[in-house]
């Protein structure tokens, strides 16, 4: 067991500021209107930085950075722009504690997380940008004798990304790092629960990349977010975050023609077959681990598996040993490398699952285990800690149906496969899923049934940056990860040449 | 919903000031006489999703398009405000719903989204209870 020390300890591995500004056009500069907020940690509920409160003035301000670096930033050879990448996160990697530390003093994320998947994935996804950047072609069709048809990937030029709070770096480089390796100049815009980490981060590259290429403003969605969603001057938005603001980020979208990305969230399904239960081995625990991966994240991931579907000939059998591991999971303070889950984001988020776990009961659901807040004791007692908690109900009910974004799963019977893959189905969602089953046919056929952008089989909460992410039906548009990521941020330049020296014949 | 005729002791609502299927705590009405004073005339549509999804977000009035599929679950009365204040949800999401009572409150946090009260410091939150078997039936006539 380690316990990092509290950050502002003179033996923490890091130190924030007392304040961080925007960061615009290369250096750190005071919001316009002077305002700044303050910063919690879901730790312990203590304030511990201030940052910028941003307004439209520093918007347009990014921008104007932004459009002054696009150009010049397009035309980098992709070398050049794929060893910036490298070097970043080679930077990152060196300083691997100190992010992951920061992280999870601002998320309230177990450091047992940040330092083992968090930041490692972060650091993967820029090299892995960095190798498809260089891996990339165009095309060349020759349309007849005398005329070729050359694609050529071109960057879209100044694009805005909103990040969520859930992942606050990981989700950041999902979203630069193929936006970058594409030539793009970006505007950033962090959640205002979890704004600071980021700028950790950036002070340790902040000198590796043009300035203006990367601009990050914080502020709040109505006062920094909109201006920016908004603007004429992006070509194009991406956004993670929950449906009503999707809409309403399309909607501004529409009004300049531009397209957007958008990750909405899921309500996950996690599939039990009969025969996962046939032995008790090395794969019937992975499948209980399976199980038990609600709690991952505080259950504050877009692909919580918060639906657990258990076939009837084992439902008894599994779901009491699967409560039983989720009883074995620790919960205590972040920063201790014991502890495998941690403090709810913020305050709203916490009394959120309260109220889910309230209309949970009313509805007749059946608590398993969990179902109320934890005080920790000492200086956590001021955090958000929420105990892992499983019921028992069915899918019609609120807690099946809407992502409660906590440690939270409902548990559902289904007596054949026809009834999981509907039960699966029965959701407004399609983001993430998962099958597990010891045949593979099985597996097969329902991974392909159910209608959702990731299905794992028999494993979860996988995220290699060489698989593509992203929803079905009312849980997005777009995918992130994966090559194809490069041509969300890429415009298609097609050039249709002819080698004759004779009219067309038409005049 | 028969089992569970008697709902649970029901959060404090402002009298008067819901419909029968969406009303307000007392200190969700004060923070929208404030916010009516910064941002004008106000709306509110439920989220679902990940993130702040399954929160209720306030919007100036008619900077949200509300679309054909969307339900309005009514308008809210404010002590102190001229206009009403709708309340509207997407229609898939309200078929998952239709079932609870809908009270809207607020809570300290720092909410995320465009909703107005993020700067405040303070969140709006949904807190449900089950209809009534009787409740119910006239709320689903209604539609």
């Amino acid at each position: 067991m380690a316990k990092y020390a509290n950050p502002g300890q003179p033996d923490s591995v890091v130190s924030f500021k007392p304040r961080y500004d925007h960061f615009i056009g290369g250096e750190y500069v005071a919001p316009a209107k002077g305002q700044y907020f303050e910063n919690t940690t879901p730790i312990t509920g203590q304030e511990f930085t201030e940052v910028a409160r941003g307004t439209s003035e520093d918007i347009e301000r990014a921008l104007d950075a932004a459009e002054a670096a696009a150009p010049g930033w397009g035309k980098t050879s992709v070398a050049e722009r794929s060893n910036i990448l490298l070097k970043i996160a080679d930077r990152v990697e060196a300083n691997l504690e100190t992010i992951a530390i920061a992280e999870s003093w601002d998320n309230g994320k177990a450091c047992r997380e940040t330092l083992a998947a968090d930041i490692p994935l972060a650091i993967d996804h820029l090299r892995y940008f960095a190798g498809a950047l260089r891996a990339q072609e165009g095309g060349i069709s020759q349309i007849d004798e005398d005329t070729v048809a050359y694609h050529f990937h071109e960057p879209l030029g100044v694009v805005g990304q909103i990040i969520p709070w859930n992942f606050p770096i990981l989700m950041a480089i999902w979203k630069l790092a193929p936006a970058l390796a594409a030539g793009n100049a970006v505007v950033l815009k962090p959640a205002e629960q979890t704004p600071a980490s980021i700028h950790v981060l950036n002070e340790l590259v902040a000198d590796l990349l043009p300035p203006g290429v990367l601009n990050i403003v914080n502020g709040f969605g109505v006062e920094a977010g909109k201006p920016l969603a908004s603007s004429n001057r992006i070509r194009k938005i991406a956004f993670t975050g929950e449906t009503t603001t999707g809409r309403l980020i399309s909607q501004y979208a529409s009004e300049n023609l531009i397209p957007v990305t958008l990750e909405l969230g899921g309500k996950s399904p996690n599939v039990f077959f009969d025969d996962v239960a046939a032995q008790n081995d090395a794969f019937y625990d992975k499948a209980l681990e399976g199980f038990a991966m609600f709690a991952l994240n505080q259950g504050e991931v877009c692909t919580c598996p918060s639906r657990a579907l258990i076939q009837g000939g084992v439902y008894e059998e599994f779901l009491q040993q699967a409560v039983k591991r989720t009883e074995q999971i620790k919960q205590g303070n972040p920063l201790d490398t014991d502890t495998m889950i941690g403090a709810q984001a913020s305050n709203d988020q916490f009394e959120k699952i309260l109220s889910y776990i309230d209309i949970g009961r009313q509805e007749g659901a059946k608590v398993l285990t969990g179902g109320d807040k934890a005080d920790l004791g000492g200086e956590l007692s001021g955090g958000y800690y929420i105990q892992p908690t499983v019921f028992e109900g069915n899918n019609s009910m609120r807690i099946f149906q809407e992502e409660i974004f906590g440690p939270v799963v409902s548990v559902a019977r289904f007596s054949d496969y026809d009834e999981a893959i509907k039960i699966a189905n029965d959701t407004l969602y399609g983001l993430g899923a998962a099958v597990w089953s010891r045949d593979g046919a099985t597996a097969y056929r329902a991974g392909r049934d159910i209608q959702a952008g990731r299905v794992w089989v028999n494993n979860y909460h996988a995220y290699p940056a060489h698989a593509a992410f992203g929803g079905y039906k009312q849980s997005g548009i777009g995918r992130e990860n994966h090559k194809m990521m490069l041509d969300h941020y890429q415009q298609t330049k097609n050039l249709l040449v002819s080698y004759s020296q004779n009219a067309q014949g038409f005049f | 919903m028969g089992d569970v005729a008697e709902p649970e002791a029901p959060v404090a609502e402002v009298p008067g000031s819901g419909t029968e299927r969406v009303a307000l705590t007392p200190a969700a009405a004060e923070l929208l006489v404030r916010l009516t004073a910064v941002h004008g005339p106000l709306m509110f549509h439920q989220s679902g999703g990940c993130c702040d999804g399954s929160a209720p977000m306030c919007y100036p009035d008619g900077d949200f398009r509300i679309g054909e599929r969307d339900v309005h679950l009514g308008d809210l009365s404010v002590p102190g405000l001229e206009k009403p204040i709708g309340f509207y949800m997407s229609g898939s999401q309200y078929e998952y719903w239709k079932h609870t009572h809908l009270t809207v409150d607020v809570v300290k946090g720092r909410g995320s989204g465009f909703s107005v009260e993020a700067p405040e410091g303070v969140r709006f939150l949904i807190r449900s209870r089950l209809f009534t078997d009787d409740e119910y039936e006239r709320v689903q006539a209604e539609l």
